[in-house]
Formats: C-alpha cells, sequence, structure tokens
C-alpha cells in the first residue's frame, strides 16, 4: 500500500516502513540503544530525503524509548539518579554538538565528516566490546561463573563523590557528567540518541551493572531526542508526521518484544550481539566510502521558489 | 465534442492561420494520503481559416514542466582512498518535474533555434535558466540523468496522436514523488521545424485533506507541530508498554 508522506513528498510503501520501525524497535528494546544509527541509513534506502530522515527517526525513537522505558520501570532496572546527572551533560554537550555541527556545515563536507565520524566511532566501540564480551565468557567458562567486573580506576579517586544506590555505586558526579556532555555533542553532530556510545562508556567507564545500563541510558536519550526534534521541527520543518506515525506503529511494538528478548539472554551474550551488529553497520559505511559509487553525481535540491 | 470543435474550426475568425484550441482530462491534481501518482490526458485541435494541402505537415510538441528549484549537483572523486565529494555547482532553477512529449522525434519536429527560443527539450529547459559554470554540462547532464532514472524527467518522442492535422492527444504520467506548485504546459504547433502557434495553460497540483492541514501547521506553527510529534510519540509508547503488560497478566 502506497502511502504519500506530506513533507517528504515522497510516496513509500506504508508496509516497508512499519517494518523498518519494527525491526529497530526489536533493537532498542533488546539493547538500550536508540536505533538512530540503523534508522537513518534503511530510511535514505527507502527513498526518503536526508534532512527528513534524521529529523523523524529523531521523532520516532522518542516512541520507541518510551515504550521500551516503560517495561524498564517495571522491572526497577532504572538508575533515574544517573540518568539525570547524564542528562545534564548530555544537554549542555548537544547544544555544543549543534554550534559545532553549523561550523562544519559552512566549511563544507559535513557529510564526510559525519560519516567518518560514524565509522571511527562504531568502529571502535563495537571493537572494544567484542573483544572485552569474548574475554569475559572465555574466563566465565573457565572459572564456571560470570566474572565479576568491580575493577578501581582513575575513575573512582574523582572528587564531589555521590551515591547511585541502583547501581551500586559511590563514584565521583564528573565522570558521568563528561559522558553526558561528550554523547551530547556527538548525538547532535551524528544525528542519532548517543546509546551506542552510553552503553559501553556506563559499562566499562562507570562500572555500572549491565542490566540498570539499558533503562538509564533510555532515560536518558528519550529527553535529547526529544529535544532533537523540536530543533528540527521549528528551525528546518523536516519532521514528517506521517512516516513518523508509521515508524512508532511498527516501533513501539516492536520494542516490546525486544524488551523480552533481552530479558531472557544472558548479559555477556547481549553485549556480544551487540557488538557484531555495530561493527557490521562500521563495515557496510566504510564500504561505502571505500568503494567507488555508481553515480559520482548526487543532488540536492534546496527549498523550492514558490 | 468533435461537432463543437469543427464549429469553431469553420466559424472563428482568426488572425493566425492556425491556432490551436485544447483542453486537459484534469486541471488540478489533487495530493491525497494515498495519492500513487496521475494521469494527465491533454488533448485539443487546429482551429484554421484557409486550406494548406500544399504546405508541410504541421506537428504537436507538448511540454509539462514542475515548479522551479534551485538544485546543488555535487560530484564525487577519489581522495586518500576513499570518495569524497569534491566540487559542486548550484543549477540556480531546474524544474522539480519535466515531460516532452511529440509526434515525431524531437529533432525532427522542432529546429535547435526554436528550441533555444522556447525552452522546450529536456536540456534547454534546464540550461536556460541555470547558471553557466565552468564544464557545467556534466554537472547538468548528471542532474537530467538522475532525474530521467527516477521518472522525473520524460523524453517522449512520437507519443502525441495527430489525427488528419487536426486533432491531437497524449498522455502524460506524474510520479508519485510530486512536488506542489503550478506546472506550466505548453503546447507547440510546428511546420518545418518553426513554431506557428503556442499555447500556454497551467496544471494546479496541490495537497488537500490531511496531507495539506499537516503540511500547514508544520510551516505556520512549527512549536505546535513540534509538541504534537512528541506527544503523540509519548503517548504512542505509553499505550503500547500499558497494552503489552496487560496482555502478560
Amino acid at each position: 500500500m502506497q502511502i504519500y508522506l506530506p513533507i517528504a513528498e515522497v510516496s513509500v510503501n506504508a508496509f516497508l516502513l512499519l517494518g523498518v520501525g519494527g525491526l529497530v524497535g526489536i533493537l532498542s528494546g533488546m539493547f538500550g540503544v536508540g536505533g538512530g544509527f540503523l534508522i537513518t541509513p534503511l530510511l535514505f534506502l527507502a527513498g526518503i530525503p536526508p534532512a527528513v530522515a534524521v529529523a523523524t527517526s529523531a521523532n520516532q525513537i522518542v516512541a520507541s524509548s518510551v515504550s521500551a522505558l516503560m517495561a524498564h520501570l517495571r522491572r526497577r532496572t532504572v538508575d533515574m539518579r544517573m540518568g539525570s546527572v547524564l542528562l545534564v551533560g548530555g544537554l549542555i554537550g548537544s547544544a555544543l554538538g549543534v554550534f559545532l555541527f553549523n561550523m562544519l556545515k559552512a566549511l563544507g563536507q559535513v557529510d564526510l565528516l559525519v560519516k567518518l565520524c560514524y565509522v571511527v566511532f562504531l568502529g571502535t566501540v563495537g571493537g572494544l566490546m567484542l573483544w572485552e564480551s569474548i574475554n569475559a565468557m572465555l574466563r566465565a567458562r573457565r572459572t564456571g561463573r560470570a566474572a565479576t567486573r568491580r575493577k578501581h580506576n582513575w575513575v573512582h579517586n574523582l572528587p564531589i563523590k555521590m551515591k547511585f544506590r541502583v547501581s551500586g555505586l559511590y563514584i565521583s558526579v564528573l565522570p558521568p557528567l563528561m559522558v553526558g556532555l561528550l554523547v551530547g555533542v556527538l548525538a547532535a553532530i551524528m544525528g542519532v540518541g548517543g546509546g551506542f556510545i552510553m552503553v559501553p562508556a556506563m559499562i566499562y567507564l562507570l562500572g555500572m551493572p549491565t542490566k540498570v545500563v539499558v533503562g538509564t541510558s533510555l532515560f536518558q536519550i528519550i529527553f535529547v531526542t526529544a529535544f532533537t526534534t523540536m530543533l528540527h521541527a521549528t528551525t528546518n520543518y523536516t519532521v514528517d508526521m506521517v512516516l513518523a506515525l508509521l515508524l512508532i506503529f511498527g516501533g513501539v511494538i516492536g520494542a516490546q518484544f525486544g524488551t523480552r528478548i533481552g530479558a531472557r539472554l544472558k548479559a555477556e551474550q547481549l553485549r556480544i550481539l551487540l557488538a557484531i551488529l555495530v561493527l557490521a553497520v562500521c563495515a557496510q559505511l566504510a564500504f561505502e566510502l571505500a568503494l567507488r559509487p555508481s553515480e559520482l553525481f548526487t543532488l540536492e535540491p534546496l527549498a523550492a521558489r514558490r | 465534442m468533435i461537432r463543437l470543435l469543427l464549429a469553431i474550426i469553420f466559424w472563428a475568425g482568426a488572425v493566425q492561420a492556425e491556432e490551436i484550441v485544447m483542453s486537459l482530462s484534469q486541471d488540478e491534481v489533487a495530493i491525497t494520503t494515498v495519492f500513487d501518482g496521475s494521469d494527465i490526458l491533454i488533448y485539443g485541435a487546429i482551429k484554421r481559416d484557409r486550406p494548406t494541402q500544399d504546405l508541410a505537415p504541421l506537428e504537436v510538441v507538448i511540454s509539462v514542466s514542475g515548479p522551479l528549484q534551485p538544485v546543488i549537483v555535487r560530484h564525487k572523486e577519489r581522495r586518500f582512498g576513499i570518495w569524497v565529494n569534491t566540487s559542486a555547482v548550484t543549477v540556480d532553477a531546474a524544474p522539480s518535474f519535466y515531460a516532452v512529449a511529440s509526434t515525431g522525434p524531437l529533432p525532427d519536429v522542432l529546429s535547435e533555434t526554436e528550441d533555444l527560443r522556447h525552452s522546450v527539450s529536456i536540456g534547454r529547459a534546464i540550461r536556460s535558466v541555470g547558471a553557466d559554470v565552468m564544464n557545467s554540462s556534466d554537472y547538468s547532464e548528471a542532474l537530467i540523468r538522475i532525474r530521467a532514472g527516477d521518472d522525473l524527467y520524460q523524453r517522449r518522442d512520437s507519443n502525441v496522436d495527430f489525427d488528419e492535422e487536426t486533432l491531437f492527444s497524449t498522455s502524460i504520467s506524474l510520479p508519485a514523488n510530486l512536488v506542489e506548485g503550478d506546472y506550466p504546459t505548453r503546447i507547440f504547433l510546428t511546420r518545418d521545424k518553426e513554431v506557428v502557434d503556442r499555447y500556454d495553460t497551467v496544471i494546479h497540483v496541490q495537497k488537500v485533506g490531511l496531507e495539506r492541514w499537516l503540511y500547514n501547521l508544520s510551516r505556520q506553527q512549527p512549536m505546535v507541530y513540534g509538541f504534537l510529534s512528541l506527544l503523540i510519540a509519548v503517548a504512542a509508547g505509553w499505550s503500547a508498554s500499558a497494552a503489552f503488560a496487560m496482555l502478560r497478566r
């Protein structure tokens, strides 16, 4: 069934969009990533103009994250305190990021920089996660039970300590603030929620338990993507409500299934799967940059003169 | 219908020897939520006030153009092992859609000079208004190639039916990814590749109903539109979660 999107001004198959939403929803529920790094390239493939794809996926991420967060709230796997600290850093970071983005835009080549950012960050994060998870699994097999990862590093020696009861941590607020800030900057530049960077940062840098990490990252993502949606809606007019509705419908259902699958898998397995997914997207983007494109020219229509 | 046309042909007094009388199957295209492209029939007749037996045959060229938009055409080159946008040309105004149909192969029915004067062929329709930059022809050719691949630029030679050099008709198919606006439609009557008459009209393409409402809201009250989008998102997420929690019990 073809459906005409009022803002994107293209006609697309409705079931295709529902499927894209559903797929990303499942991943969102399983891993606590917003799915922006997946949904945006998928929408490009479906023929949606890039500007609309980026803005509308932010709107869809709000919905699927709310749906997944509710499930996590019921299981009490959200550290509100940690989430709020991350959010403060995140909002400052995204404001900084928007400023940086506009500067890069003025210099041109913003597309390339965004893609390179994706390749570098997805590659590093995915590689590290895969390496760590395989090691942890091997260790667990040798000793017979999952190894505890309560290491003390420089992070635990910083001032302004705060108790995060849900995470079972007593650490300084500075590292979470910095993580939030960094993720905010990257989120604004790359047009994603930033979950795929925040989740590993929370596990490896802050030493939070994996079960709490997903819900807490969802909590932060909701606010950052809502902020991004408003920014796009008021400055570029590129949020397509009909497109968002279709993606949301598929997404909220997918997210519920995703949370249930995630609850059944072991933490180490969950991390290996996320690592493989992140690396696959990274490889796809790297190939795109390295292979000769079939069409060397690209078109970018500007606002119509009416 | 034909009787009416014949009446016009015989009675109307005209300054020109031959004149175009035309009509459209619809002069308005409404874009609804389920819009999936539209076919428009363009038809009409030639009105003449004296016999034309010993003259060269008449030909008809019809063009339909979408609203003009500026377009940036970027070119990629290999730098440090990856493909990078190295240069760009801004075409000041290219039609978002362009179809040109004719009774015969376009070069056989319209001379270069006339094409230049009236900007009929696809290449002319862009170049006539676009910026001329160094080897910009590569860029405008790329623009035409990409849009032709998307069915947005159509060249339909020998696609106009022309009976007895009097009644003509053709069908133009507008694709699903239409841009809103006025679509100038032109009909040229040619003899010996020279234009003897020209007729201009407009097809209005616009969104209606929900499409119209959402579009206007997003432009006129972006804050309200943004909050509405977020409200829908939060409500959908919440209710889906609640529904699944109910099912589990």
